[in-house]
């Protein structure tokens, strides 16, 4: 069991696996959004953490003080996210019968003075948090390590923990990539959304129904991007970089064979069987009409679809574009992390002279 | 008209205004200086970039590792060449590991491996890693310069002063 579970944690397999029960569990949250399913859940869950904790490889990363703000997080977006699903299945049920949503109810939309009702609660929220960040200085030592020292790393070095997911992305991506352009466009996105997504339904209430394409679109960023790939990061990831599984004994010398190939020696050398050419703009010429086409093309192409003619119509040309290009570049992670498990590719334009890589 | 109190007219708005924003610029301007004097350190604990490295005779095929922790530099010989390879991951900057048995250099960060050449294979490393040079003083004695780096995508290494024949 734990061998399978090993063999399964691969990000090769439980990639594909998460999207799946991303997909079944936003298709069915009006399931999964029932007291119901989080009993079951929970009486799943709870006896299932406890046989992955008694494993000794598994306890002993998952003790490490830079961890628990993981475990914390990992339970508090469980049940933030079933909360929404709850919230989210009994308002849709009452939109389809054409009630309007609970929030919207006349008891729910009494008004209240900010003071003392939100000062309180806020001063409560500050005490508690303070007396938190105390026990937890007491509780946790920080690991204080020797003086910094330029010429040696510790293995496997890793960033904190809210950074694993970025870390986990630079495995795929060039250091321009996964470092400044990728969180860039998600700091700029996330910014963009209020002047991109001008539809007035869903504010102030849960719904999912009313929203499809903003709930996928960012759950699956959220969920599955970020998230997935913090977890990845803090504990399938040992000495090395390498990947081990949860269960999984951090050996030092564990032995992987990986050979990665660009796009380009693909091209020049085992299709067309020729040496690289000396221009390198020639040589990569595969991978820039790729990597054009996907952000130059395709916008429009998918503006002629169906979809893409409604949403025009409702949002505009410029919302329509701005959001189409946002999405194929959060796209650009899950095809560039699959590409490279499936036929090691390691850049799709490889071009080291100008340190530009994609 | 000449009942509305007027306790500034225009043109004194505009010399109040532009005095300000020659403050502000001013201010602007020195913190910005400060910033930039900031991020060059009084005392730099970085290894030195120049070193003598011993006499050719004493290094044996292979990685040795013994000018790493002190100067960040692999003195590798390898098919009749001796050079010395920088320590730096060129993907992000870490400092990779060599690995013996495995006879790679592979970095904790993101899992980059080169060989024992420089060369990556592995991960995300883009390029290979960068090499330095490398010369024979009067003594006979080998002396490592970090200050010029030669690199293979740049079809560098076959630069005179990149290797040691032996
Ligand atoms: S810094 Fe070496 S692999 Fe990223």
């Amino acid at each position: 069991m734990r061998e399978l579970i090993n063999y399964f944690a691969d990000p090769i397999r439980s990639f594909p696996a998460v999207c799946v029960l991303f997909y079944l569990m936003m298709k069915y949250y009006r399931v999964v959004g029932t007291k119901k399913f989080l009993y079951w859940s929970l009486a799943f869950i709870i006896p299932v953490s406890i046989w992955f904790a008694i494993d000794p490889n598994f306890f002993t990363i998952l003790i490490l003080p830079d961890n628990i703000p993981i475990i914390i997080l990992l339970v508090a977006v469980g049940f933030l996210q079933w909360f929404t699903f709850y919230k989210a299945a009994q308002n849709d049920a009452r939109i389809e019968e054409g009630l309007g949503p609970l929030e919207g109810t006349p008891e729910n939309r009494e008004k209240v003075w900010s003071w003392p009702n939100l000062v309180y609660t806020e001063l409560f929220m500050i005490i508690a948090a303070t007396s938190f960040l105390i026990v937890w200085a007491i509780v946790f030592k920080a690991p204080l390590e020797e003086p910094a020292n330029p010429t040696w790393a510790p293995n496997p070095a890793k960033a904190p923990w809210y950074f694993l997911g970025l870390q986990e992305m630079l495995v795929y991506f060039d250091p321009w990539m996964a470092g400044v352009v990728l969180p860039g466009v998600v700091v700029v996105g996330l910014i963009a959304i209020p002047y991109i997504d001008t539809n007035p339904k869903g504010n102030g209430y849960y719904t999912i129904a009313e929203r499809p394409v903003a709930m996928w679109g960012f759950l699956f960023g959220w969920l599955v991007l970020w998230l997935y790939l913090i977890i990845v990061g803090t504990f399938l990831r040992g000495p090395n970089w390498t990947f081990y599984g949860p269960f999984e004994y951090w050996d030092y010398h564990k032995v992987v064979a990986e050979y990665n190939v660009n796009l380009s020696e693909f091209m020049w050398i085992k299709w067309l069987n020729t040496a690289m050419p000396e221009n390198m703009f020639v040589r990569e010429i595969l991978g820039i009409i790729l990597s054009l086409g996907y952000i130059i093309i395709l916008p429009p192409l998918s503006a002629a679809t169906k979809y893409g003619k409604m949403m025009i119509e409702k949002v505009g040309m410029i919302r329509y574009y701005i959001f189409i290009v946002l999405l194929l570049l959060m796209m650009s992670l899950p095809i560039k992390m699959v590409l490279r498990w499936l036929f090691s590719l390691k850049y799709i334009i490889a071009l080291p002279e100008l340190e530009l890589n994609l | 008209m000449s009942e509305r109190r007027q306790s500034l007219n225009r043109r004194e708005f505009f010399s109040y205004i532009s005095v300000a924003w020659i403050a502000f610029g001013a201010a602007c301007a020195n913190l910005a200086s400060l910033a930039f004097r900031y991020s060059y350190p009084n005392v730099n604990f970085e290894p030195e970039m120049e070193f003598i490295a011993g006499t050719p005779d004493v290094y044996e095929e292979g990685v040795d590792e013994r000018y790493k922790n002190g100067y960040g530099v692999w003195m590798v010989k390898l098919e009749g060449k001796l050079f010395a390879l920088s320590n730096i991951c060129t993907h992000l900057g870490c400092i990779p590991n060599w690995l013996p048995a495995e006879l790679k250099f592979k970095c904790p960060c993101h899992g980059s491996g080169y060989y024992m050449s420089g060369i990556n294979f592995e991960g995300p490393a883009p390029r290979p890693l960068e090499r330095y040079a490398i010369s024979l003083n009067a003594e006979g004695k080998i002396k490592v310069d970090k200050t010029k780096v030669y690199r293979w995508e740049k079809g560098q290494w076959d630069h005179p002063n990149s290797f040691l024949s032996v």
